[in-house]
Parts: structure tokens; sequence; C-alpha cells
């Protein structure tokens, strides 16, 4: 049932089981009738210095699996083991569960943890000037004050491409690439050793997209950061992502190393998805798999494979039984009870 | 080009925007041609201006912006079932805005749709506008049926009963694949979801029978899957009542699946054109040839580095002299490119650039 890495992975993050309901309140008396099933048995690892990409459509529970690891949501259910030496006495690296953590712990473990959020104009308060943003985490967290904390600012600025003197000024006075760097900034303050990236660059237009993805990249290497880049965008998903995991109706149907599921997808979800992006190139024909229907509603799922009614290999099992999510082949893990005889096709 | 293949021919338009701090040259000087039951593409950054070329041919600049420039010509045919077809030639800059002949000619014949179709409210419009604007120019109001709106716009363009209107709105609520169409017809906006709006825009804008549609980024807000569905609805439906699209977008993965000619623009000025194929394949301008290496490709791997346009899209009180594109520029030519304007020159049967490259100065 659980993908299980193997023990020399140098796993940073390891979520099992993760589900997030959010209940439907209905009436005078607020009686819950029901639930939105956001995330719903959700399964996978994020190696050390890794980029895991998380795609899907829009209300697939993405967004909302980023943000119940780090806590900004209460998970329902689930574990999510993060790699940390902050809480052992001796600083020896153990595994503590995030989702389990008091709230004592949860704030030392947030220094290690850091999100950037995809719209840089909502996301930063237009009433504190970048200084004071990029340093509220500092504060918060103890580290430094006065002087020192402007000595990090000024190096963090640099970092990300802006001047040290844009520090006096405000959110409106930049644009929407500057701002996403700014929220960058934020994200990099306290060192993070995981960063939950929501749709970063899908705000931004094309050529500022590529500086910001360069940017990311970066980082990475510079900070031996690990990412969770969840987006919509599947080209950017691969460009960025040494693994990815798709995402539909709360469910990961599948995981696997980026180049072997974009060459070999498993799953028809995938299949049918890859083949639904626009090829920027006049000359290629395209052979598209139009997808039925509209997605499933989260709140009222069809039975069986949640997929099943927009699929195009159901069978009768399809929609009986839910598929097991498994490893099919090494680092490869699918959710279908179609994956072995299937051929699909990759782009 | 025989004329009569043209349907819509713009020279040098300009539209600009008169606010406290300045002039904004929106459009600066743009010149295009939309033959009929073709597709013309129209690409580039936000504020680049494609967005007010789309209002302009509708006549429709929102205030403080002007047309300040140029004229917009529309081969208007008329005749037909026996008739000599006569063309006549109607300059769209020169109606008012509020007249018989542009109300006629705005979603009866030059058909649109938004982006989004319930969030494009614009807060420079008032609420009364805006409902006449959603009779004539397809938004969908969120209080009211969207069977009742589809039947208006019908009525408001073709002579025909109120029963008749609203079969033709069922039927075509069909043709762009709304499941139930005669259950739907009933149906609230609110009620649909993101592409099945996005559908009945498409049915509203169509159920006029146009001779052109101005989409402006029609998928954009939408997923993929729905995204396809909606580019296939799209073409599958222009071959059937052949009908010229302009299509306007950012996204260079729909451009060369939908545009068989396409425009790039920056800074309101057109600084590249040619067909897709030679757009994407022999790319001349430096802006165009660093938009196509900006971009990560599907099924394409390579941990490489994206190319990016250094810098940013400048402050339009504050152009650069000479090309606009310059400061961003990898072939810039100190000394000529901050200091000429390029014109626009044909270096192709069929492919234009504005650029001192291919300029002797």
């Amino acid at each position: 049932m659980v993908a299980e890495p193997s023990p020399q992975d140098n796993i940073l993050l390891d979520v099992r089981g993760l589900k997030k309901y959010f209940p439907i309140q209905r009436g005078l008396l607020r009686r819950t009738v029901g639930y939105v099933k956001a995330v719903d048995d959700v399964t996978f690892f994020v190696r050390e210095g890794e980029t895991l990409g998380l795609v899907g459509e829009s209300g697939c529970g993405k967004t909302t699996a980023g943000r119940t690891i780090i806590r900004l949501y209460e998970p329902t259910a689930g574990s999510a083991l993060f790699k940390t030496r902050l809480l052992s006495p001796d600083g020896s690296p153990q595994m503590v569960d995030l989702l389990k953590a008091d709230k004592q712990q949860l704030k030392l473990l947030r220094q290690e943890i850091a999100m950037i959020f995809q719209d840089p104009i909502n996301s930063l308060n237009p009433r504190m000037s970048v200084s004071d943003i990029i340093a509220e985490p500092l504060v918060i967290h103890g580290r430094g004050k006065g002087p020192e904390v402007e000595e990090i600012i000024v190096n963090l600025l640099e970092r990300v491409g802006l001047r040290p003197e844009h520090m006096r000024r405000y959110p409106h006075e930049f644009s929407g690439g500057q701002r996403q760097r700014i929220g960058i900034a934020r994200a990099l303050a306290l060192n993070p050793r995981l960063v939950i990236c929501d749709e970063p660059v899908s705000a931004l237009d094309v050529s500022i997209q590529a500086q910001t993805l360069n940017l990311l990249q970066d980082l990475q290497a510079d900070f031996n950061l690990s990412y969770i880049f969840v987006a919509h965008d599947l080209s950017v998903v691969q460009h960025v992502s040494d693994r990815v995991a798709v995402m539909y109706v709360g469910k990961i149907v599948e995981m696997a190393d980026a180049e072997e599921l974009y060459i070999n997808p498993l799953h028809p979800y995938t299949e049918a998805l890859m083949s639904a992006v626009p090829k920027p190139d006049p000359l290629y024909k395209s052979e598209r798999i139009v997808m039925q229907g509209d997605v499933a509603d989260p709140s009222n799922p069809p039975p069986g494979c949640y997929f099943h009614p927009r699929c195009r290999y159901a069978v009768d099992i399809c929609s009986k039984q839910t598929p097991e999510f498994r490893e099919l082949r090494p680092d490869h893990f699918v959710a279908c009870h179609r994956a072995e005889e299937l051929q699909l096709r990759g782009v | 080009m025989s004329s009569g293949d043209t349907l819509v021919e713009v020279k040098d338009l300009k539209v600009e925007f008169d606010v406290r701090e300045g002039i904004i040259k929106a459009v600066d000087g743009l010149s295009l041609t939309v033959k009929r039951g073709r597709t013309l593409g129209v690409i580039g950054e936000s504020g680049c201006g494609k967005s007010m070329t789309a209002r302009a041919i509708l006549n429709m600049v929102p205030k403080p912006g002007k047309i300040t420039g140029g004229e917009i010509l529309y081969y208007r045919q008329v005749g037909g079932n026996g008739k000599p077809l006569i063309t006549d030639v109607i300059n769209i800059t020169k109606l008012d805005p509020d007249g018989e002949l542009i109300r006629q000619i705005r979603g009866g014949e030059i058909g649109m749709i938004f982006q989004e179709p319930m969030s494009s409210l614009t807060p420079v419009y008032t609420a009364g506008t805006h409902i006449n604007e959603a009779v004539t120019l397809h938004r969908l109001i969120p209080i009211r049926k969207v069977g009742d709106q589809l039947v208006e716009t019908i009525q408001a363009h073709r002579k025909v009963s109120k029963q008749e209107a609203r079969e033709i709105a069922i039927e075509m609520l069909r043709k762009v694949g709304i499941p139930k169409p005669e259950q739907r017809v009933d149906a609230y906006p609110h009620q649909l979801s993101g592409g099945q709006r996005q559908r009945v825009m498409i049915a509203v804008a169509l159920s006029c029978e146009p001779k052109m549609l101005i989409a402006d980024e029609p998928t954009t807000a939408l997923d993929v899957s729905i995204e396809a569905q909606i580019l296939d609805l799209m073409r599958e439906l222009q071959e059937t009542v052949d009908m010229a699209i302009m299509f306007i977008t950012h996204n260079l993965g729909v451009i060369a699946e939908m545009a068989e000619e396409i425009v790039v623009m920056y800074m309101g000025k057109q600084v590249e054109q040619a067909s897709a194929v030679e757009l994407f394949y022999e790319p001349q301008h430096p802006y165009t040839r660093a938009l196509l290496q900006s971009i990560p490709h599907v099924g394409k791997k390579s941990r490489q580095r994206l190319a990016s346009i250094a810098g940013m899209v400048p402050d339009p009180f504050h152009l650069p002299p000479g090309c606009v594109f310059h400061p961003r520029c990898s072939s810039f030519m100190p000394g000529k490119c901050d200091v000429i304007v390029p014109g626009w020159k044909q270096i192709g049967p069929n492919h234009w650039v504005r650029c001192l490259l291919y300029e002797e100065v």
C-alpha cells in the first residue's frame, strides 16, 4: 500500500496516508452533511536536495497537500516524517512527524520549511517595507537584531537579484517578477531545507517565468534545498522536477522520475493530461486524447477509481474497486488496475 | 492575396491613454490584416497592447483610452441569396461607438470571447454599461439564466421569434458540447463549471454566425484538459461556418496549435510577423527568439537553465529611445539601437520584422 523508500535514500520528508477532509456544513446548526475530500490518502516522499513536482488540475488537492504538511491546515489523518536536527539534544538527525508536532516543536520546525506563494501581490503585506517583510521571520525566530538583520537582508536581496536600496521600498513599487523575488528572499531568510513552492511562476509573464525558474534552480544548488513544486503547467514541472507526482481528485495516481513519467506514463490520466498540453511547434501533429466531461466532484467522487468515468480504458473493475497505489517499476508508482497491460503513450 | 479575402485591415493604428502621469501609447502604429476564414494569432506579454488592439477593432477602447490614429477597415459583404455580392468598406474608427452600425457589427458580425466570462468585469465600466455590453458583447450576467442571455443575443442580431431563438440557443449549446442542453439552457452561470461557462460564451459569440471571432486569452483560466476541449471545439466550428479568428494569447503552445499567421507584439508595436511555421522555425527578431527559448518544452528533458530575457518590460511613461527592446536585447548594437527607431521591414514573402539587424543603417 505505501511507497516504501529504501533506507539508503536520503529521505527528507516521508508523507504517508495524508488526508485532509473539509466538512460541508449546512443549516442553522451548521450540521456537517458531508466532506470535501481535498486530500485523500496521499503517500509520497521527498529526497534531500531534490525537487518533487506535484501536478494536477485545479481542485485536485495539490495546494491543500502542501499546506497540510506545513500545518496551515490541520490534517484529518496520516503522517509526515521530516528529518531534522533541531529537536534532538545532541543535534543528531531524527525523523519527526510534522502532523503530530506540538506548538513549540512546530515553531522550531517551521524554520526548516518555507513556502513561496502563487500570487506575489496578495502574499506580501502592502503596508510593510521590503526589509520588514524579509526581517519578519528573522525577528519571530529571534535570529539577530539591528545591523545583523540588515546584513542578512542585504545578502538575501542580492542573492535573489534585487538591489540593497530596494529594502526601503514597498511591494507596490515592484513588478510581478520582482515581488516574487521578494517572496523568495523571505522564504530563504531562515535557511530552510524544504521549500514548498505553490504555483510560484504561474502569475508571471513568460520571460519573467524563465528568470524565476532559473533563480530557483540556482538557489537549490547553492543551499542544497529540497522543493515541493506545486503547479498545473506540465512543461514547467517537468523542467524543474527530479520526480513528479500526478494528482487527481485528492489522490496521487502516479509518481515517478520526471523523465520516466513523461516518456513512459503508466496511468491513463497522466497520458491524457500530457497529450492535452499544447506543444509550441506548429508542425506537431496533435493526437490529443480528449477527456470527456469534467473533473469529479471531491465531495461526491465516483465509486472505484475516481478517474474511471473519463477513462477510455475503463473496464468493469474500475468502477467497483479503488486501485492500489503500488510500485510497478523501481521508483515508479501508479494507482491503476490495468497499469500492467496498458501500453500508454508518452511525449 | 486578392482583396476579396480581406475581412479586416488595420492600418497604422494608434491607441493612447491620457492619464495623470502622462500618455501611454498602448498601441503604436500597428498594421495587420485578417483574412476570411483564417486564423491570425497575436502573442505578447502583459501590457504589450494585444487586448487593446482587439478592443479597438470593436471600437470599444475603455476610457481614458482613445484611438488617436490610423484606420480599421472592415470589408463587409452584403447581398448574396441570388443578389450580387457587394463589399462595403467601413472604417470602424470613424463610427460612433454607441451608434447603430457598430452595434450591428459588434457581436453580430464580429464576436468576442474574453478570458473568464464571469470574472472579466472591468471596474472602469458602470453597471449599466456592463449589462448593455453583455447583451451585445457576450459577458455572462450572473443573475440571469444562460438561455435567456443567449436568446437575447440571438434576437438582437437575427430576426427570429423568442421561441425560435430559444431553439437556436439549445442547438448552439448542444454544438459546443454542453450535456443536456434542454435543461442547461435554464441554468444560471454559477451553476456551470468554468469550462462550461467558457463553452456558453463561445455559444453566445457564435450564435449570430459572425464573420470573425476575436478570442482574447479564451483558455488561459482553464485547466489543460478543458483547454484542449475548447481549442478543438473552436477549430471544428471554424471549419463548419467559415469564420476568421483573431486569437490573442501569451501561451506559445496554444498559438502554435491555433494560428496560421502570427503577429508578435512588444510595448504596443508589432516586432515580427510571419506564418506560424516560419515564426517558430526561423524567428528573426531577437525578442521572438528569446521568447521561444525561454519556455520549457514538455518531452524535451534538460536540466539546463532556460534562456531568459534579461531585465523587465520598461515603464510605459519612460520608454527607451530607439528600439524599445534594446535594453533587454542580446544583439544590442550601441550607437544604433538606442538611437534609431527601426522600421517595419519585409524580409521574406510573408515575413516582416522591426529590427535594425535587418536594416542598413
